[in-house]
Protein backbone atom coordinates (compact mmCIF):
# COMPACT_ATOMS: atom_id res chain seq x y z
CA UNK A 1 0.00 0.00 0.00
CA UNK A 2 1.52 3.53 -0.70
CA UNK A 3 2.23 5.81 2.13
CA UNK A 4 -0.28 8.26 3.14
CA UNK A 5 0.14 11.86 3.23
CA UNK A 6 -1.86 14.38 5.80
CA UNK A 7 -2.68 17.97 4.87
CA UNK A 8 -4.44 20.14 6.80
CA UNK A 9 -5.18 24.14 5.80
CA UNK A 10 -7.61 26.47 8.07
CA UNK A 11 -8.80 23.82 10.50
CA UNK A 12 -11.24 24.76 13.41
CA UNK A 13 -13.04 22.75 15.83
CA UNK A 14 -15.18 23.75 18.49
CA UNK A 15 -16.45 21.22 21.54
CA UNK A 16 -20.05 22.56 21.86
CA UNK A 17 -19.73 25.96 21.87
CA UNK A 18 -16.36 26.44 22.52
CA UNK A 19 -13.91 27.04 19.84
CA UNK A 20 -10.53 25.35 20.30
CA UNK A 21 -8.88 25.49 16.98
CA UNK A 22 -8.48 28.67 15.09
CA UNK A 23 -7.62 27.80 11.35
CA UNK A 24 -4.48 25.39 11.92
CA UNK A 25 -2.60 24.55 8.79
CA UNK A 26 0.08 21.45 9.09
CA UNK A 27 1.46 19.23 6.06
CA UNK A 28 2.57 15.55 7.03
CA UNK A 29 4.47 14.32 3.94
CA UNK A 30 4.21 10.44 3.15
CA UNK A 31 6.54 8.58 4.71
CA UNK A 32 7.94 11.44 7.13
CA UNK A 33 8.05 11.81 11.18
CA UNK A 34 6.18 15.24 12.09
CA UNK A 35 5.55 15.98 15.88
CA UNK A 36 3.34 18.81 17.21
CA UNK A 37 4.69 19.97 20.28
CA UNK A 38 2.78 22.71 22.53
CA UNK A 39 1.65 23.66 26.16
CA UNK A 40 -1.35 21.94 28.06
CA UNK A 41 -4.19 22.85 26.30
CA UNK A 42 -2.64 23.98 23.16
CA UNK A 43 -5.11 21.80 20.58
CA UNK A 44 -2.99 19.10 19.73
CA UNK A 45 -4.99 16.71 20.85
CA UNK A 46 -7.89 18.41 19.54
CA UNK A 47 -6.27 17.89 16.19
CA UNK A 48 -5.19 14.63 15.74
CA UNK A 49 -9.41 13.91 17.19
CA UNK A 50 -10.51 16.13 13.78
CA UNK A 51 -8.07 14.24 11.63
CA UNK A 52 -10.33 11.01 12.76
CA UNK A 53 -13.09 12.33 12.60
CA UNK A 54 -13.95 12.59 15.96
CA UNK A 55 -15.26 16.13 16.69
CA UNK A 56 -18.12 16.52 15.13
CA UNK A 57 -17.93 20.00 14.57
CA UNK A 58 -15.07 20.91 12.38
CA UNK A 59 -14.55 23.22 9.26
CA UNK A 60 -11.76 23.43 7.39
CA UNK A 61 -10.03 20.83 4.85
CA UNK A 62 -8.18 17.85 5.89
CA UNK A 63 -7.09 15.68 3.07
CA UNK A 64 -5.13 12.38 2.92
CA UNK A 65 -3.23 11.53 0.02
CA UNK A 66 -5.92 14.27 -2.06
CA UNK A 67 -8.66 13.07 -0.74
CA UNK A 68 -10.92 15.74 1.55
CA UNK A 69 -12.19 13.58 4.66
CA UNK A 70 -12.91 17.41 7.16
CA UNK A 71 -16.92 15.31 6.83
CA UNK A 72 -15.96 11.82 6.63
CA UNK A 73 -16.86 9.75 9.91
CA UNK A 74 -14.24 8.47 11.64
CA UNK A 75 -14.96 4.83 10.60
CA UNK A 76 -13.96 5.34 7.12
CA UNK A 77 -11.22 7.80 7.65
CA UNK A 78 -10.10 4.57 9.39
CA UNK A 79 -10.09 2.56 6.48
CA UNK A 80 -8.53 4.44 4.03
CA UNK A 81 -5.24 3.71 6.41
CA UNK A 82 -5.17 5.55 9.35
CA UNK A 83 -4.76 4.50 12.95
CA UNK A 84 -4.83 6.32 16.19
CA UNK A 85 -3.74 5.58 19.61
CA UNK A 86 -5.42 8.35 21.62
CA UNK A 87 -3.50 10.30 24.64
CA UNK A 88 -6.15 8.45 27.13
CA UNK A 89 -4.75 4.69 25.62
CA UNK A 90 -8.37 3.90 24.99
CA UNK A 91 -8.05 0.34 26.22
CA UNK A 92 -11.63 -1.19 26.34
CA UNK A 93 -12.49 -2.88 30.18
CA UNK A 94 -14.69 -5.25 28.62
CA UNK A 95 -12.52 -7.14 26.16
CA UNK A 96 -9.42 -8.87 27.20
CA UNK A 97 -5.74 -7.89 25.75
CA UNK A 98 -5.84 -9.97 22.54
CA UNK A 99 -9.79 -8.76 21.88
CA UNK A 100 -8.41 -5.61 22.31
CA UNK A 101 -5.65 -6.34 19.69
CA UNK A 102 -7.94 -8.03 17.01
CA UNK A 103 -10.52 -4.89 17.23
CA UNK A 104 -9.28 -2.47 14.51
CA UNK A 105 -10.70 -3.74 11.10
CA UNK A 106 -7.63 -4.60 8.74
CA UNK A 107 -7.42 -2.28 5.84
CA UNK A 108 -5.16 -4.43 4.59
CA UNK A 109 -3.47 -7.61 4.67
CA UNK A 110 0.63 -5.96 4.93
CA UNK A 111 -0.37 -5.52 9.04
CA UNK A 112 2.20 -7.56 11.42
CA UNK A 113 0.28 -10.60 12.55
CA UNK A 114 -1.22 -11.36 16.06
CA UNK A 115 2.36 -13.55 16.88
CA UNK A 116 4.49 -10.75 15.70
CA UNK A 117 2.88 -8.46 17.93
CA UNK A 118 3.63 -10.71 20.77
CA UNK A 119 6.87 -11.50 19.73
CA UNK A 120 7.38 -7.55 19.87
CA UNK A 121 5.47 -7.10 23.40
CA UNK A 122 6.35 -10.12 25.61
CA UNK A 123 4.49 -8.40 28.17
CA UNK A 124 1.37 -8.64 26.54
CA UNK A 125 1.54 -12.32 25.39
CA UNK A 126 1.77 -12.80 29.09
CA UNK A 127 -0.97 -11.37 29.64
CA UNK A 128 -3.39 -11.64 26.67
CA UNK A 129 -6.31 -13.36 28.53
CA UNK A 130 -6.20 -10.58 31.32
CA UNK A 131 -9.46 -7.95 31.13
CA UNK A 132 -7.47 -4.73 29.16
CA UNK A 133 -7.93 -2.32 32.03
CA UNK A 134 -6.00 -4.83 34.20
CA UNK A 135 -3.05 -3.61 32.95
CA UNK A 136 -0.32 -1.61 34.08
CA UNK A 137 -0.08 2.03 32.30
CA UNK A 138 2.88 0.99 30.79
CA UNK A 139 1.56 -2.79 29.32
CA UNK A 140 -1.83 -0.56 28.45
CA UNK A 141 0.13 1.78 26.32
CA UNK A 142 2.16 -1.26 24.60
CA UNK A 143 -1.42 -2.36 23.91
CA UNK A 144 -2.78 0.80 22.65
CA UNK A 145 0.89 0.74 19.89
CA UNK A 146 0.25 -3.41 19.09
CA UNK A 147 -3.45 -2.64 18.48
CA UNK A 148 -2.68 -0.13 15.76
CA UNK A 149 0.34 -2.59 14.12
CA UNK A 150 -2.24 -5.10 12.96
CA UNK A 151 -4.48 -3.26 10.31
CA UNK A 152 -2.36 -2.20 7.88
CA UNK A 153 -2.21 1.50 8.12
CA UNK A 154 0.03 3.38 7.12
CA UNK A 155 -0.94 6.88 8.79
CA UNK A 156 -0.03 6.72 12.29
CA UNK A 157 -1.76 9.29 15.10
CA UNK A 158 0.36 9.08 18.28
CA UNK A 159 -1.21 10.84 21.18
CA UNK A 160 1.89 11.51 23.88
CA UNK A 161 2.73 7.41 23.66
CA UNK A 162 5.18 8.23 26.42
CA UNK A 163 3.58 10.21 28.65
CA UNK A 164 3.61 8.96 32.71
CA UNK A 165 5.65 5.59 31.56
CA UNK A 166 9.19 4.50 32.87
CA UNK A 167 12.30 4.68 31.45
CA UNK A 168 12.60 1.08 30.01
CA UNK A 169 8.88 1.11 28.92
CA UNK A 170 9.74 4.23 27.01
CA UNK A 171 12.32 2.59 25.25
CA UNK A 172 9.89 -0.05 24.29
CA UNK A 173 7.64 2.05 22.66
CA UNK A 174 10.32 4.10 20.88
CA UNK A 175 11.38 0.57 19.38
CA UNK A 176 8.11 0.17 18.08
CA UNK A 177 7.84 3.81 16.33
CA UNK A 178 10.91 3.40 15.11
CA UNK A 179 10.21 0.12 13.25
CA UNK A 180 7.34 1.96 11.47
CA UNK A 181 9.37 4.72 10.60
CA UNK A 182 11.33 2.22 9.31
CA UNK A 183 8.88 0.60 7.36
CA UNK A 184 8.30 3.74 5.73
CA UNK A 185 5.20 4.84 7.31
CA UNK A 186 3.65 8.54 7.67
CA UNK A 187 3.74 9.41 11.39
CA UNK A 188 2.28 12.57 12.94
CA UNK A 189 3.28 12.21 16.64
CA UNK A 190 2.28 14.25 19.60
CA UNK A 191 4.85 14.54 22.35
CA UNK A 192 5.93 16.65 25.34
CA UNK A 193 9.22 14.79 25.58
CA UNK A 194 11.26 16.49 23.24
CA UNK A 195 14.02 14.40 23.53
CA UNK A 196 12.73 11.29 23.15
CA UNK A 197 10.78 13.35 19.44
CA UNK A 198 13.94 14.61 18.69
CA UNK A 199 15.27 11.75 18.03
CA UNK A 200 12.91 10.46 14.82
CA UNK A 201 10.74 13.62 13.95
CA UNK A 202 11.61 15.06 10.26
CA UNK A 203 9.98 18.33 11.43
CA UNK A 204 8.20 20.06 14.74
CA UNK A 205 4.85 21.90 14.76
CA UNK A 206 4.76 24.48 17.29
CA UNK A 207 0.74 24.78 18.91
CA UNK A 208 -0.18 27.46 20.81
CA UNK A 209 -4.24 28.66 21.56
CA UNK A 210 -5.32 26.56 18.88
CA UNK A 211 -2.65 27.83 16.29
CA UNK A 212 0.44 26.35 14.75
CA UNK A 213 2.54 29.45 15.28
CA UNK A 214 5.69 28.25 13.91
CA UNK A 215 7.40 25.03 12.31
CA UNK A 216 10.83 23.97 12.99
CA UNK A 217 12.64 20.99 10.10
CA UNK A 218 14.90 18.68 11.80
CA UNK A 219 18.04 20.82 10.20
CA UNK A 220 17.44 23.81 12.71
CA UNK A 221 16.41 22.15 15.94
CA UNK A 222 19.94 21.82 17.44
CA UNK A 223 19.92 26.13 16.22
CA UNK A 224 16.96 26.89 17.52
CA UNK A 225 16.85 25.04 21.08
CA UNK A 226 16.87 28.38 23.22
CA UNK A 227 13.42 28.92 21.39
CA UNK A 228 11.75 25.77 21.33
CA UNK A 229 12.53 25.74 25.11
CA UNK A 230 10.59 29.01 25.53
CA UNK A 231 7.59 27.72 23.48
CA UNK A 232 7.28 24.94 25.75
CA UNK A 233 7.41 27.15 28.81
CA UNK A 234 10.62 24.86 30.19
CA UNK B 1 -50.89 -28.95 48.91
CA UNK B 2 -50.10 -31.53 46.73
CA UNK B 3 -47.00 -31.79 44.75
CA UNK B 4 -49.43 -31.16 41.75
CA UNK B 5 -50.02 -27.89 42.62
CA UNK B 6 -46.30 -26.76 43.35
CA UNK B 7 -44.97 -28.01 40.36
CA UNK B 8 -47.61 -26.99 38.09
CA UNK B 9 -46.77 -23.74 39.74
CA UNK B 10 -43.14 -24.02 39.20
CA UNK B 11 -43.88 -24.93 35.74
CA UNK B 12 -45.83 -22.07 35.22
CA UNK B 13 -43.17 -19.80 36.75
CA UNK B 14 -40.49 -20.89 34.21
CA UNK B 15 -42.29 -20.26 31.72
CA UNK B 16 -43.16 -16.93 32.50
CA UNK B 17 -39.37 -16.89 33.28
CA UNK B 18 -38.82 -17.99 30.19
CA UNK B 19 -40.51 -15.20 28.44
CA UNK B 20 -38.96 -12.68 31.28
CA UNK B 21 -35.56 -13.87 30.50
CA UNK B 22 -35.94 -13.02 26.64
CA UNK B 23 -37.62 -9.36 26.80
CA UNK B 24 -35.17 -8.55 29.65
CA UNK B 25 -32.12 -9.64 27.72
CA UNK B 26 -33.05 -7.70 24.75
CA UNK B 27 -33.55 -4.55 26.99
CA UNK B 28 -30.29 -5.27 28.44
CA UNK B 29 -28.87 -5.02 24.76
CA UNK B 30 -30.71 -2.47 23.90
CA UNK B 31 -29.89 -0.26 26.92
CA UNK B 32 -26.18 -0.78 26.93
CA UNK B 33 -25.50 -0.20 23.54
CA UNK B 34 -27.86 2.42 22.69
CA UNK B 35 -28.98 3.96 25.91
CA UNK B 36 -32.10 3.82 24.57
CA UNK B 37 -34.90 2.49 27.91
CA UNK B 38 -36.87 0.43 25.23
CA UNK B 39 -40.64 0.44 26.98
CA UNK B 40 -41.85 -0.77 23.45
CA UNK B 41 -40.41 -3.82 24.03
CA UNK B 42 -43.70 -5.77 25.32
CA UNK B 43 -45.12 -4.44 21.74
CA UNK B 44 -42.61 -6.19 20.05
CA UNK B 45 -43.48 -9.30 21.51
CA UNK B 46 -47.51 -8.52 20.68
CA UNK B 47 -45.37 -7.72 17.53
CA UNK B 48 -44.23 -11.76 16.72
CA UNK B 49 -47.54 -13.06 18.31
CA UNK B 50 -49.26 -10.78 15.68
CA UNK B 51 -46.74 -12.22 13.12
CA UNK B 52 -47.12 -16.04 13.64
CA UNK B 53 -50.87 -15.42 13.78
CA UNK B 54 -51.21 -13.13 10.72
CA UNK B 55 -48.65 -15.29 8.90
CA UNK B 56 -51.28 -18.42 9.65
CA UNK B 57 -54.42 -16.74 8.87
CA UNK B 58 -53.09 -14.47 5.68
CA UNK B 59 -51.11 -17.16 4.78
CA UNK B 60 -51.75 -20.48 5.33
CA UNK B 61 -47.84 -20.60 6.94
CA UNK B 62 -47.91 -22.51 9.82
CA UNK B 63 -46.17 -22.87 13.53
CA UNK B 64 -42.94 -23.35 12.35
CA UNK B 65 -42.40 -20.79 9.21
CA UNK B 66 -43.92 -18.31 12.25
CA UNK B 67 -41.61 -19.28 14.25
CA UNK B 68 -38.79 -18.69 11.75
CA UNK B 69 -40.26 -15.30 10.49
CA UNK B 70 -41.95 -13.58 13.20
CA UNK B 71 -39.05 -12.65 15.00
CA UNK B 72 -37.52 -11.50 11.96
CA UNK B 73 -40.70 -9.10 10.94
CA UNK B 74 -40.23 -7.71 14.65
CA UNK B 75 -36.76 -7.07 14.07
CA UNK B 76 -36.97 -5.59 10.69
CA UNK B 77 -40.05 -3.14 12.25
CA UNK B 78 -37.78 -2.20 15.25
CA UNK B 79 -34.43 -1.67 12.58
CA UNK B 80 -36.56 0.33 10.84
CA UNK B 81 -37.54 2.28 13.30
CA UNK B 82 -34.16 2.28 15.08
CA UNK B 83 -33.10 4.12 11.36
CA UNK B 84 -36.20 6.41 11.13
CA UNK B 85 -36.51 7.97 15.06
CA UNK B 86 -34.88 6.23 17.58
CA UNK B 87 -31.09 6.92 16.03
CA UNK B 88 -32.33 10.52 16.33
CA UNK B 89 -32.34 10.42 20.55
CA UNK B 90 -28.76 9.36 20.83
CA UNK B 91 -27.34 12.44 21.60
CA UNK B 92 -30.06 13.17 24.41
CA UNK B 93 -30.85 12.29 27.67
CA UNK B 94 -32.16 8.75 28.23
CA UNK B 95 -35.81 10.36 29.05
CA UNK B 96 -36.62 10.73 25.34
CA UNK B 97 -35.54 7.67 24.17
CA UNK B 98 -37.92 5.98 27.27
CA UNK B 99 -40.54 9.22 25.97
CA UNK B 100 -40.30 8.24 22.09
CA UNK B 101 -40.40 4.77 22.84
CA UNK B 102 -43.67 4.90 25.21
CA UNK B 103 -45.01 6.89 22.30
CA UNK B 104 -44.06 4.14 20.01
CA UNK B 105 -45.94 1.78 22.08
CA UNK B 106 -49.44 3.62 22.33
CA UNK B 107 -48.98 4.36 18.59
CA UNK B 108 -48.54 0.54 17.28
CA UNK B 109 -50.89 -1.11 20.13
CA UNK B 110 -53.51 1.37 19.16
CA UNK B 111 -53.12 1.05 15.43
CA UNK B 112 -53.56 -3.02 16.33
CA UNK B 113 -56.86 -2.53 18.47
CA UNK B 114 -58.21 -0.10 16.08
CA UNK B 115 -57.71 -3.18 13.20
CA UNK B 116 -58.37 -6.35 15.83
CA UNK B 117 -59.79 -5.21 18.87
CA UNK B 118 -58.75 -6.75 21.92
CA UNK B 119 -60.38 -10.15 22.15
CA UNK B 120 -57.92 -12.93 22.90
CA UNK B 121 -57.25 -15.11 19.11
CA UNK B 122 -56.19 -18.25 19.62
CA UNK B 123 -53.37 -19.45 17.88
CA UNK B 124 -52.67 -23.35 18.35
CA UNK B 125 -50.04 -26.11 19.40
CA UNK B 126 -48.62 -27.23 16.42
CA UNK B 127 -49.44 -30.72 15.94
CA UNK B 128 -45.88 -32.26 16.79
CA UNK B 129 -46.23 -30.24 20.50
CA UNK B 130 -49.67 -31.69 21.50
CA UNK B 131 -50.21 -33.58 23.80
CA UNK B 132 -47.38 -34.11 27.41
CA UNK B 133 -45.33 -36.22 29.21
CA UNK B 134 -46.57 -38.05 32.51
CA UNK B 135 -43.60 -38.14 35.08
CA UNK B 136 -45.52 -39.60 37.99
CA UNK B 137 -45.69 -36.01 40.10
CA UNK B 138 -46.73 -33.85 37.35
CA UNK B 139 -47.89 -33.98 33.63
CA UNK B 140 -45.95 -32.01 31.33
CA UNK B 141 -47.34 -30.35 28.18
CA UNK B 142 -44.71 -31.03 25.43
CA UNK B 143 -45.53 -27.71 24.72
CA UNK B 144 -44.26 -25.67 27.43
CA UNK B 145 -41.46 -27.78 27.82
CA UNK B 146 -40.53 -26.69 24.53
CA UNK B 147 -40.91 -23.32 25.22
CA UNK B 148 -38.72 -23.34 27.98
CA UNK B 149 -36.07 -25.04 25.50
CA UNK B 150 -36.10 -22.71 22.76
CA UNK B 151 -36.16 -19.57 25.27
CA UNK B 152 -32.79 -21.00 27.22
CA UNK B 153 -31.48 -21.79 24.01
CA UNK B 154 -31.75 -18.48 22.40
CA UNK B 155 -30.23 -16.91 26.05
CA UNK B 156 -27.54 -18.76 25.82
CA UNK B 157 -26.61 -18.95 21.89
CA UNK B 158 -26.99 -15.01 22.17
CA UNK B 159 -24.63 -14.90 25.71
CA UNK B 160 -22.35 -17.24 22.94
CA UNK B 161 -22.22 -14.45 20.19
CA UNK B 162 -21.90 -11.41 22.52
CA UNK B 163 -18.54 -12.58 24.57
CA UNK B 164 -17.24 -15.43 22.68
CA UNK B 165 -17.63 -14.16 18.72
CA UNK B 166 -15.87 -10.97 16.80
CA UNK B 167 -19.19 -9.92 16.42
CA UNK B 168 -19.66 -10.24 19.99
CA UNK B 169 -16.85 -8.20 20.63
CA UNK B 170 -17.39 -4.97 18.37
CA UNK B 171 -20.45 -5.11 20.14
CA UNK B 172 -19.29 -4.75 23.43
CA UNK B 173 -16.60 -2.72 22.06
CA UNK B 174 -19.12 0.02 21.06
CA UNK B 175 -21.34 -0.10 23.91
CA UNK B 176 -18.30 0.68 26.03
CA UNK B 177 -16.89 3.70 23.65
CA UNK B 178 -18.44 4.02 20.30
CA UNK B 179 -16.61 6.82 19.35
CA UNK B 180 -13.46 5.28 19.21
CA UNK B 181 -14.56 1.57 18.35
CA UNK B 182 -15.79 4.16 14.92
CA UNK B 183 -12.40 5.33 14.94
CA UNK B 184 -10.85 1.58 14.94
CA UNK B 185 -12.89 1.31 11.39
CA UNK B 186 -15.84 -0.22 12.83
CA UNK B 187 -18.85 0.92 11.21
CA UNK B 188 -20.94 1.47 15.02
CA UNK B 189 -23.86 3.36 13.68
CA UNK B 190 -24.38 0.13 11.43
CA UNK B 191 -24.15 -2.05 14.82
CA UNK B 192 -26.44 0.14 16.54
CA UNK B 193 -29.43 -0.63 14.20
CA UNK B 194 -28.42 -4.44 14.27
CA UNK B 195 -28.37 -4.45 17.87
CA UNK B 196 -31.94 -2.92 17.95
CA UNK B 197 -32.92 -5.47 15.87
CA UNK B 198 -31.48 -8.01 17.57
CA UNK B 199 -32.91 -7.02 20.91
CA UNK B 200 -36.68 -6.45 19.49
CA UNK B 201 -36.26 -9.86 17.65
CA UNK B 202 -36.08 -11.62 21.12
CA UNK B 203 -39.12 -10.04 22.57
CA UNK B 204 -40.64 -11.02 18.99
CA UNK B 205 -39.54 -14.65 19.13
CA UNK B 206 -41.08 -14.51 22.85
CA UNK B 207 -44.19 -13.48 21.43
CA UNK B 208 -44.75 -16.26 18.41
CA UNK B 209 -43.80 -18.65 21.42
CA UNK B 210 -46.44 -17.58 23.86
CA UNK B 211 -49.20 -17.12 21.00
CA UNK B 212 -50.15 -20.71 21.78
CA UNK B 213 -50.22 -20.50 25.68
CA UNK B 214 -51.41 -17.68 25.86
CA UNK B 215 -53.24 -16.52 22.38
CA UNK B 216 -53.05 -13.25 20.76
CA UNK B 217 -53.83 -9.99 21.45
CA UNK B 218 -52.99 -6.42 20.69
CA UNK B 219 -52.97 -5.70 24.81
CA UNK B 220 -50.81 -8.16 25.17
CA UNK B 221 -47.28 -7.33 26.33
CA UNK B 222 -48.72 -3.76 28.05
CA UNK B 223 -48.09 -5.31 31.40
CA UNK B 224 -45.42 -7.79 31.01
CA UNK B 225 -43.13 -4.84 29.94
CA UNK B 226 -43.72 -3.18 33.31
CA UNK B 227 -42.09 -6.72 35.24
CA UNK B 228 -39.35 -6.84 32.64
CA UNK B 229 -38.20 -3.49 33.26
CA UNK B 230 -38.66 -4.51 37.07
CA UNK B 231 -36.34 -7.56 36.31
CA UNK B 232 -33.87 -5.49 33.91
CA UNK B 233 -33.40 -2.74 37.38
CA UNK B 234 -33.11 -6.07 39.42
CA UNK B 235 -30.31 -7.67 37.25
CA UNK B 236 -28.36 -4.51 36.36
CA UNK B 237 -29.20 -2.51 33.35
CA UNK B 238 -26.69 -4.04 30.98
CA UNK B 239 -25.87 -6.96 32.19
CA UNK B 240 -26.93 -10.03 29.81
CA UNK B 241 -26.41 -12.55 31.87
CA UNK B 242 -28.38 -10.87 34.70
CA UNK B 243 -31.04 -10.06 32.54
CA UNK B 244 -30.84 -13.89 31.62
CA UNK B 245 -30.77 -15.11 35.72
CA UNK B 246 -33.24 -13.04 37.10
CA UNK B 247 -35.77 -13.36 34.54
CA UNK B 248 -35.66 -17.01 34.82
CA UNK B 249 -35.56 -17.04 38.60
CA UNK B 250 -38.00 -14.14 39.68
CA UNK B 251 -40.74 -16.33 37.35
CA UNK B 252 -40.16 -18.87 39.30
CA UNK B 253 -40.18 -17.32 42.26
CA UNK B 254 -43.59 -15.53 41.09
CA UNK B 255 -44.63 -19.31 40.68
CA UNK B 256 -43.99 -20.26 43.88
CA UNK B 257 -45.57 -17.41 45.74
CA UNK B 258 -48.36 -18.11 43.73
CA UNK B 259 -48.62 -21.30 45.59
CA UNK B 260 -47.96 -20.02 49.07
CA UNK B 261 -49.04 -16.84 49.44
CA UNK B 262 -51.35 -15.94 46.30
CA UNK B 263 -51.98 -12.76 47.01
CA UNK B 264 -48.50 -11.65 47.05
CA UNK B 265 -47.68 -13.20 43.27
CA UNK B 266 -48.49 -10.04 41.50
CA UNK B 267 -46.23 -8.14 43.59
CA UNK B 268 -43.35 -10.05 44.41
CA UNK B 269 -41.00 -8.86 41.68
CA UNK B 270 -41.63 -5.48 43.01
CA UNK B 271 -41.02 -6.14 46.38
CA UNK B 272 -37.53 -7.61 45.05
CA UNK B 273 -37.01 -4.91 42.85
CA UNK B 274 -37.53 -2.69 45.42
CA UNK B 275 -35.28 -4.61 48.15
CA UNK B 276 -32.15 -4.31 45.42
CA UNK B 277 -32.49 -0.98 44.62
CA UNK B 278 -32.03 -0.14 48.82
CA UNK B 279 -29.02 -2.27 49.13
CA UNK B 280 -27.45 -2.45 45.08
CA UNK B 281 -28.71 0.31 42.97
CA UNK B 282 -26.99 -1.25 40.45
CA UNK B 283 -28.60 -4.32 40.34
CA UNK B 284 -27.41 -7.49 40.81
CA UNK B 285 -25.13 -8.13 37.88
CA UNK B 286 -24.36 -4.60 37.70
CA UNK B 287 -21.24 -2.56 37.62
CA UNK B 288 -21.12 0.10 40.26
CA UNK B 289 -19.93 3.44 38.56
N1 LIG C 1 -14.26 17.49 25.73
C1 LIG C 1 -13.96 18.80 25.80
N2 LIG C 1 -14.93 19.71 26.00
C2 LIG C 1 -14.66 21.02 26.07
N3 LIG C 1 -13.43 21.54 25.95
C3 LIG C 1 -12.42 20.70 25.75
C4 LIG C 1 -12.63 19.28 25.66
N4 LIG C 1 -11.44 18.67 25.46
C5 LIG C 1 -10.54 19.68 25.42
N5 LIG C 1 -11.10 20.88 25.59
C6 LIG C 1 -10.42 22.18 25.59
O1 LIG C 1 -9.86 22.36 24.32
C7 LIG C 1 -8.56 22.94 24.42
C8 LIG C 1 -7.55 22.08 23.70
O2 LIG C 1 -7.46 20.84 24.36
P1 LIG C 1 -6.55 19.67 23.85
O3 LIG C 1 -6.89 18.47 24.66
O4 LIG C 1 -6.66 19.55 22.39
O5 LIG C 1 -5.11 20.19 24.26
P2 LIG C 1 -3.71 19.45 24.23
O6 LIG C 1 -2.79 20.33 23.47
O7 LIG C 1 -3.85 18.06 23.76
O8 LIG C 1 -3.31 19.47 25.76
P3 LIG C 1 -2.49 18.40 26.65
O9 LIG C 1 -1.04 18.67 26.43
O10 LIG C 1 -2.91 18.73 28.04
O11 LIG C 1 -2.91 17.05 26.23
C9 LIG C 1 -8.29 23.11 25.90
O12 LIG C 1 -8.55 24.44 26.24
C10 LIG C 1 -9.27 22.20 26.56
O13 LIG C 1 -9.66 22.71 27.80
MG1 LIG D 1 -3.60 16.24 24.63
Amino acid sequence: MAELSLSISDLHAFYGDSHVLHGVTLDVPAGEVVTIVGRNGAGKTTTLRSIMGMIEKRTGSITISGQNVIASPPEKIARLGVAYVPEERGIYATLDVTENLMLPRKVNDSGMTLEKIYELFPNLHARRNSQGTRLSGGEQQMLAIGRVLRTGASLFLLDEPTEGLAPVIVQQIGKAIELMKAQGHTILLVEQNFRFAAKITDRHYVMERGRVIDMIPRADVEKRAGQIQQYLGI
Amino acid sequence: MSTQVLFGQLLVGLINGSFYALLALGFAIIFGLLGIINIAQGTFYMIGAFGGWMLLNYFGLGYWWGLLLAPLIAGIVGMALEKTLISRMYKLDHIYGLLLTYGLMMFIMGTFIYFFQTAPRPYPVPPELQGGYNLGFMFLPKYRAWVVLVSLTFCLGTWFVIEKTSVGRNLRAATENPMLTRAFGINVPALLTFGFGIGVALAGLGGVLAGPIYSVSPIMGGDLVIVVFAIVVVGGMQSILGAVITGLSLGVLEGLTKVFYAQGANMVIFVIMFIVLMVKPAGLFGQEK
